[in-house]
């Protein structure tokens, strides 16, 4: 037996079997739990969009909160509503990578270093009486590691920034990942996002904020120290999220009364 | 329960701990004990890892070549790792996220690699399992008294529940921070053993040299 189990055939046998037995427990564990696992990313995104809104209570079920948000599809390139487009089965994610529903930005204008931007996207918004009171909008760009995947939330002004957060990225834990610190979440509601002239002013300063200078005290959020290749992304995805190329038309049509 | 059945499954807990006689397994023990819960999810994932790593290869044993036994139960370890990462992932997502990379880190568990090299390569798959459960088992000793000892003084709670009320939250308790760090876990580790050894003298190693008087009387 000793001499057998030693032999080079027996050797190659035996690694070839353990290999196919074990490959085939894994992919067979993968593939009977994947729409579970589904379902648990799906749910931590809508429970990043209620938190961005400041609306996520743990006693509650996401799905309840959920109802009280309303999705809605945004035609990118026109800022205006898409009502004929199927809001569950768009996937943003998936039409960011699709050549047929996305463009190829040019370089100097893709500060976020996103490569390609779909044409439409998912807006959510809480509404009473049909007046939009927090709006929703998906952001990303790419930081030091990762994309960084997120939400930002806006008061009804459209203006004043109630939350921020990211669902996805993998930044390095307790430098970069700080952007998950819940103390430093809460310092951005209350800023303005846009200056007198409607351009992106909202910014992460390196530092912390004087907030004797009117222009920091509305615009600036302090950095963070150690971080500043995940700050500086976060800056640039919100100049391109918010900004022109983004989000901006769409806003510009919600304030001049409907998109 | 036969007394050798019993002996295998038992002995690993307090006798023959893997942690604290073995000194094995301590990277995970500092790493996620901050939290009971936490704590409980990685025991359980642990003990099953072990011992179905455990059964796997001693089910295979006769058929190990001698010369690629390691890379073998490395594959069968990382295999149940993955498996065990996935039913996470899809059960207790929360948890999974707050384990993150220790899940997969199990691979590397001297734990799992031990007993599959030393104790599943020579016995029948039966016992196999129960000193897998047995030495999961002592892992999981360890670890629940590191991290009862972590939550309730680091953070005031006991499995999320608040025991003592921390200042932050208008309480009396200033919780002390150092024993939510992974550092605090290395003290609690050597209390543990100091206690078990003092319980069981059998543990205690001889003292590798003997302090002389520091003068002789030849020298005076």
């Amino acid at each position: 037996m000793a001499s057998n189990k030693d032999s080079i055939g027996n050797t190659i046998k035996t690694a070839f079997l353990v290999c196919l037995v074990s490959s085939i427990i894994v992919s067979f564990s993968a593939i009977a739990l994947r729409p579970l696992q589904d379902a648990n990313k799906v749910r931590e995104v809508k429970k990043n969009i209620l938190a961005a809104a400041g609306l996520y209570d743990e006693s509650l079920t996401v799905e309840e909160q959920f109802g009280a948000i309303t999705t809605r599809i945004v035609d990118l390139r026109t800022g205006k509503y898409a009502p004929d487009m199927d809001v569950d089965a768009y996937d943003q994610r998936k039409a960011s990578k699709d050549p047929a529903q996305s463009e190829k930005l040019v370089a100097s204008d893709d500060i976020a270093s996103i490569k390609r931007m779909e044409n439409y996207a998912k807006v959510y918004a809480v509404e009473e009486n049909g007046e939009i009171k927090t709006l929703i909008l998906p952001i990303r760009g790419y930081a030091l590691w990762s994309t960084l995947w997120g939400f930002v939330a806006l008061e009804s002004d459209l203006n004043t920034i109630v939350g921020l957060g990211f669902y996805e990225h993998a930044e390095t834990p307790g430098l970069g990942g700080e952007i998950d610190n819940p103390k430093w979440k809460s310092i951005w509601p209350g800023k303005q996002v846009f200056d007198a002239d409607g351009d992106v002013a909202v910014y992460i300063k390196k530092g912390s904020v004087n907030s004797s200078i009117a222009t920091e005290k509305t615009h600036a959020i302090d950095g963070l120290s150690g971080a500043t290749l995940t700050v500086n992304g976060v800056n640039n995805l919100l100049n391109f999220w918010l900004g022109n190329d983004g989000f901006a038309p769409f806003l510009n049509n919600l304030k001049a009364g409907g998109a | 329960m036969s007394t050798i059945t019993k002996k295998i499954l038992l002995h690993p807990i307090f006798s023959n701990n893997p942690v604290a006689l073995q000194i094995l397994g301590v990277c995970s023990a500092l790493a996620v004990t901050t939290s009971m819960q936490v704590t409980l999810v990685m025991c359980i994932a642990l003990t099953t890892v072990t011992a179905f790593s455990n059964l796997s290869i001693s089910l295979i044993r006769n058929q190990i070549p001698s010369s690629i036994r390691i890379i073998v139960q490395m594959t069968i370890i990382a295999s149940l790792v993955i498996v065990v990462d996935q039913v996470l992932k899809a059960y207790a997502f929360g948890i999974s996220k707050q384990l993150s990379v220790f899940v997969g880190l199990i691979i590397t568990n001297c734990i799992v690699m031990g007993r599959a090299e030393a104790f599943a390569m020579a016995n029948p798959p039966g016992v196999s399992f129960l000193d897998g459960i047995g030495n999961g088992l002592g892992y999981s000793v360890v670890l629940i008294f590191v991290a009862s000892i972590r939550e309730v003084l680091g953070a005031g709670k006991f499995f999320g529940m608040t025991v003592l009320p921390v200042v932050n939250d208008g309480g009396w308790y200033v919780p002390n921070g150092m024993l939510l760090l992974p550092p605090s876990a290395f003290f609690l580790i050597a209390i543990f053993i100091w206690l078990l050894r003092d319980w069981k003298k059998d543990q205690q190693e001889a003292p590798d040299f003997k302090a002389l008087p520091q003068v002789n009387k030849e020298a005076m």
